[in-house]
């Protein structure tokens, strides 16, 4: 039981995946930092970089809602790229000004940038430098989120992974949940675990620097979002075992996602059964209700969060839509090869982008729903095309069973606005 | 290198895309890398455009670096002229690109794109979005525009306006109306709504209007000096700089300042008796030099407020600035950190600011009234309605704009007279602000503090840390009403001090309250 139904004959896993090379209209992995800096509490991620990724970070937060947020930009300035001011120590100057300002940091990431990067700025070093001067007080970490190498999730993959070789070790056997999500959603998380009797369970990243889990040759432990991949792996090189399922989006996606941590730890058909019978019933009835308009729509998804895959799954299989394109920033078969496994073949998959290509496809196809970027979605409403921006998807709570009905008016809403407004003259 | 939270201006390739995104048959190729096209959004969502910004981005990644950057630029290049056939190109780096090094203007013009290519020189790492905006407009116009015949009648160019601008696209209306009272016609508007074509005839008119400095000023200097047309040194928001507006474009172009009053309704609005409560509010100005210097002048002289600080983020107009505040009698804050102005405006502790998107997140936390006034601004900044700053309409909005946050004046006496009504209470904000409730000061202040570590500090500076306030004048305090308990509450401090005390009791806080009334 809870295998799922209807596995298609042939999947996405195996279709030929369109590779373009062009602009990409994409944000770069700093944006990240706009929810990581909530979720873990005593952290402060301070990016090296230059005005463009203040202003990035500045605009993608859309209001500055935090006088002063656990963010800020070190703005790299004309003396310290000629060379005239030493960058390593206007660092440290920098550094020890805010750590004296907020006693409340424990965890200070340095975050890289395009700018760095081309500038070679060893901030690894800088890292090592910063944590012997500041230790134990304050642990100094860095990972980058510049646009030349991270695609906006990316960021909160970076970040992940340069925690993983300083968590300390474990030797029991834990399940540890990988990926920074609301607290609503993770709580129901551990709450169907716990019920199954499944413990302990640690998450990755911990809201406080003093719960980070441990981890070792006996942690299992399962991604919460698909764009983990580095994060991933390094925690497969502690010797821990990688849990993999479709991601938990949906009734399907969380039922197979939730079997799968059932199966490592041994957990009967019959309790499976008890703990998710109701939120399962539950999730069905939601997404019937808020998939109701969009049965039998098509639907064409630009690159942008990594979560465009699992989505198309959920949208396809439990609200009846029908994918035209399915376009990823990259795509990694080892984190989301479960998903295209449930999808038939049929759609275009895309990896990377050329936007103006894409657009000539979008307009020639004229889908229903097209999910995209906050850059895109206004001009194409403007041409009648219905969209759905998306970086509200990793900025709501849209995983597990209680959210599923949420997720799919996430995208029925839009449908249903474009069908609800008169605002034409009467014919 | 240099700690940055929020930013007033963005790098100075976003002030060109604002050049760019405002005019039509332009297109900009920048070289950038992936990520950089965040600056969509701010034209898509932020102003509500319906069109992408004209601008394509190379969006190299770091496997690009080792090899040929130049070549993804030129064929980006290239594919953007096939692709949108623009009129004219003009083409830069992002902060990123200008480290690499790859010289787009030299590039382009190796490729014979039958268009004038127009090439940007944006220092990112010294200069920002406002001198983004003037200096591409300004290369703009001195590759395309040239001295040629006058127009017969008396015309002149609107310079200045673009996209993302505060109330740019009503202002340039009102600035028409001004003109055609007068007789005088528009040439070119630019950079709003023209095309590298419209630039070319630039020559023609008789003189220009500058509206915004910032954005033009090169520009129109330029202007001057090659077609010798003089513009216009005044801007006209408020009802005294329109009427002095009206009298320099007049005597520029060599016509009589006609003027069409009859939808002026500001100058009675202001003198009627229920605008008597407006009387000495203490104003914090803050936002762009020219915003921030007319407002000055309408709080003072056209709405009868007590200006108690003002400055401006772009340094560039840090010397006008300064002579303003001289004028004022208070010190210029000039400065692009948001910090230091929150610490500035909670040491002034005014009664109402008038600001930028950042200040009214100020206002927010410290419980203080703010309208905007300045670029820059966010999405309910850029109204369906037409809302201009400038001319006479302009000045009919000003009023309404600024009183609106207030608590009206016949409210204020009976928030002071029944102050501990449940339902009636001056904690519930005023009126006529359906479900808006800001905080009262202190309330709105301490519990933040806790979080955001000592930088901030708890009260004004006046002398406050050694000041004790005894309990039944604390409690008296409560009682005054929230838009004034600030100021009660620095002048019983400041009173105090200069008598040397370091308590404060119920007579301390009523003798400074006769010591400064007024």
């Amino acid at each position: 039981m809870n295998s799922p139904a209807n596995v298609p004959a042939k999947t996405c896993r195996d279709a030929p995946i369109l590779k373009e090379r062009g602009q990409r209209e994409v944000f770069c992995g700093l944006t990240g930092i706009i929810w990581l800096h909530r979720k873990m509490q005593d952290a402060f991620f301070l990016v090296i970089g230059s005005r463009t990724c203040a202003h990035l970070l500045q605009s993608a937060a859309g209001v500055m809602i935090f006088a002063e947020p656990r963010f800020g930009t070190a703005i790299l300035e004309e003396s310290d790229l000629a060379g005239m001011a030493d960058a390593h120590e206007e660092l440290d100057r920098e550094v020890e000004r805010l750590l004296s300002r907020r006693p409340d940091i424990k965890q200070l990431f340095l975050v890289g940038s395009c700018p760095s990067e081309v500038i070679k700025l060893d901030l690894a070093r800088a890292a090592v430098r910063l944590t012997q001067v500041h230790a134990p007080h304050v642990r100094v970490l860095n990972y980058s989120g510049s646009g030349i190498e991270t695609t906006f999730t990316q960021g909160e993959d970076a970040c992940l992974a340069s925690m993983v070789p300083v968590l300390p070790s474990a030797d029991q056997r834990e399940l540890l949940l990988v990926g920074a999500l609301p607290d609503v959603v993770e709580d129901q998380a551990v709450s169907l675990l716990t019920q199954m009797g499944i413990g302990p369970i640690r998450v990755l990243p911990a809201p406080r620097t003093a719960e980070a889990p441990g981890v070792g040759p006996n942690t299992l432990f399962a991604c919460l979002q698909p764009f983990l991949g580095d994060t991933a792996a390094a925690i497969t090189r502690r010797g821990a075992h990688h849990i993999q399922a479709p991601f938990p989006f949906g009734e399907e996606g969380t039922t197979l996602w939730l079997r799968a941590v059932a199966d490592e730890f041994g957990v009967d058909d019959e309790t499976f059964e008890r703990v998710t019978a109701a939120p399962r019933a539950r999730a069905r009835k939601a997404i019937a209700n808020a998939s109701e308009h969009l049965h039998g729509k098509t639907i064409f998804f630009l690159p942008d969060s990594q979560l465009e895959i699992p989505l198309a799954r959920f949208l396809t299989r439990e609200c009846g839509m029908e994918a035209i394109e399915i376009g990823q920033p990259y795509i990694h078969k080892g984190l989301v090869g479960p998903d295209m496994d449930l999808i038939p073949a049929g759609p275009t998959i895309s990896e990377g982008q050329d936007v103006d290509k894409q657009l000539d496809r979008v307009r020639a196809a004229r889908p229903d729903l097209t999910v995209c970027g906050l850059g895109l979605a206004n001009p194409l409403e403007a041409e009648g095309l219905t969209t759905k921006w998306a970086i509200e998807l990793v900025f709501t709570p849209v995983h597990f069973y209680e959210q599923a009905g949420d997720l799919a008016g996430l995208f029925s809403r839009p449908v249903r606005r474009r069908a609800l407004l008169k605002l034409e003259a009467a014919e | 290198m240099k700690l940055t939270v929020w930013t007033y201006e963005g790098p100075p390739h976003v002030g060109a895309m604002r050049v760019a995104t405002a005019m039509k048959g332009l297109h900009y190729v920048l070289h950038a890398p992936q990520g950089d096209t965040y600056a969509d959004l701010l034209f898509t969502m932020i102003e509500r455009r319906d069109h992408r910004p004209p601008v394509t981005y190379t969006t190299f990644e770091g496997r690009d670096l080792g090899e040929d950057t130049a070549g993804i630029f030129k064929s980006t290049c290239q594919d953007a002229y096939d692709r949108y056939q623009p009129q004219a190109l003009i083409v830069g780096a992002s902060c990123t690109a200008e480290l690499i090094q790859d010289d787009p203007g030299g590039l382009a013009e190796t490729m014979n794109i039958p268009v004038p290519v127009i090439p940007l020189e944006l220092p990112s790492y010294q200069r920002k979005e406002n001198f983004g905006s003037d200096e591409t407009f300004y290369q703009i116009v001195r590759h395309l525009a040239q001295p040629m015949e006058r127009t017969p009648e008396v015309t002149v160019n609107i310079l200045g306006p673009l996209a993302l601008g505060f109330r740019h696209r009503d202002d340039i209306e009102e600035v028409k109306g001004l003109l055609y009272e007068m007789g005088i016609g528009v040439n070119v508007v630019a950079p709003f709504d023209a095309t590298p074509e419209d630039i070319t005839c630039l020559g023609a008119a008789h003189a220009n209007v500058l509206m915004y400095p910032e954005h033009g000023e090169t520009a129109a200097r330029h202007l001057e000096r090659t077609c010798g047309q003089p513009y216009t040194k005044t801007i006209p928001i408020g009802v005294g700089a329109t009427h002095d507006f009206v009298a320099e474009v007049a005597q520029l172009c060599g016509v009589k300042p006609r003027k069409d009053l009859s939808r002026l309704r500001q100058p009675w609005w202001s003198k009627s008796v229920d605008s008597t409560y407006l009387t000495g509010k203490r104003i914090f100005l803050f936002g762009d030099a020219t915003h921030v210097a007319a407002a000055a002048r309408i709080a003072r002289d056209e709405m009868g407020f007590e200006v108690v600080g003002l400055g401006c983020y772009n340094r560039e107009f840090a010397r006008p600035i300064r002579a303003l505040a001289k004028d004022f009698g208070v010190e210029a804050l000039i400065t692009d950190d948001y910090l230091e102005v929150e610490q500035a405006i909670a040491d002034a502790a005014p009664e109402m600011i008038l600001g930028t998107q950042m200040e009214r997140h100020i206002g927010k936390r410290l419980g203080i009234p703010c309208a905007v006034i300045s670029a820059p601004v966010h999405v309910q900044d850029f109204p369906a309605r037409y809302s201009p700053q400038m001319g006479w309409e302009g000045a009919n909005v000003i009023f309404d704009t600024w009183i609106h946050p207030l608590v009206m004046g016949l409210e204020e006496h009976l928030l002071a007279m029944f102050r501990e009504d449940f339902e009636f209470h001056d904690e519930a904000g005023p009126s006529h602000h359906g479900g808006h409730a800001p905080k009262p000061v202190e309330a709105a202040r301490t519990p933040d503090r806790v979080e955001e570590g000592p930088s901030v500090s708890e009260a004004p500076q006046t002398g406050s840390d050694v000041m004790v306030w005894l309990a039944d004048a604390e409690k008296e305090l409560k009682k005054i009403p929230f838009f004034v308990r600030g100021k009660a509450r620095r002048n019983t401090e400041k009173f105090a001090a200069d008598q040397g005390l370091h308590e404060i009791s119920l007579d301390t806080l009523y003798e400074a309250k006769a010591h400064f009334a007024r």
